[in-house]
């Protein structure tokens, strides 16, 4: 018999009353990590674009359709969605709709060589801090959020697969333009 | 008591090992994304490599030819 103190219960010492409480401990902890990406999502707010230290000048998005595109000068899909975008910015922005372009790059010479070699139509900060994105922490490069005139995200693009994207996009800019404000 | 103690030591371990661990978040590639991460940057490296490879293995077929093993191509 094992030497107690009278009145008291021995204390559970053994190897496996540890493991018992700590592992589910563990994989709830774990869990609950994964589940707080903080990943934006559809029909959540998109953040507010100010008081991130945005380099550049933000466009007037009150009461617009707005397309914000994530890009960087290295992702070769980024800048292969470029003409694509613009072609948007050309035909929707008579309607309501603002294509902006927030460049993650964290040095600026890159990112305005390719300004300057491109000269888009549309509006472009920088997010050189990465205050913003990591706010927003997207999925994949690039990543595309349409919100409508109120600013809530109703669709989200990761990634961009060429015409497919772009018909998406067409189809998704021309419903939210068409309903009422 | 003293397996107790070990089990904590373990996974102290563990969680130093852990901390080691970090994901690389897309918008954090610029430097993966670098051509010089490119193993094939070189064009020049990888025609001498090649040159190199062919000649240890060229017994063996060199790079994807199915020979005989003889070493005579």
């Amino acid at each position: 018999m094992s030497p107690t103190v009278r009145g008291t219960k021995p204390a559970d010492f053994s190897i496996m009353s540890f493991p018992n409480k700590f592992i589910p401990a563990l994989v709830l902890g774990l869990a609950l990590a994964c589940s707080a990406s903080g990943q934006v999502k559809s029909g959540q707010p998109f953040p507010a674009l100010t008081g991130h230290g945005l380099e550049g000048t933000l466009p007037d998005t009150a009461g617009h359709v707005v397309l914000i595109d994530f890009w960087a000068t290295w992702c070769a899909p980024c800048k292969a969605s470029f003409p694509a975008y613009t072609e948007i910015q050309r035909e929707f922005a008579p309607r309501g709709f603002v294509l902006l372009a927030v460049s993650v790059d964290q040095t600026a010479a890159p990112y305005e060589q390719f300004i300057e070699r491109f000269k888009p139509a549309f509006p472009t900060v920088r997010d050189g801090k990465q205050k913003l994105i990591s706010e927003v922490r997207v999925p994949a490069m690039p990543t595309s959020y349409l919100l409508d005139r109120h600013g809530i995200v109703r669709s989200v693009h990761s990634g961009y697969h060429g015409e497919s994207t772009v018909k998406a996009l067409r189809d998704e800019i021309n419903r939210l333009l068409e309903e009422k404000s | 008591m003293k397996t107790r103690l070990r089990f904590a030591l373990a996974l102290a371990a563990l969680f130093t090992l852990l901390a080691g661990c970090t994901t690389v978040q897309p918008w954090e590639r610029a430097t993966l994304a670098d051509a010089t991460m490119r193993p094939d940057r070189d064009p020049l490296h990888n025609a001498m490599f090649e040159h190199i490879y062919f000649s240890c293995e060229a017994a063996t077929g060199g790079r994807g030819v199915g020979g005989s093993g003889c070493g005579c191509n």
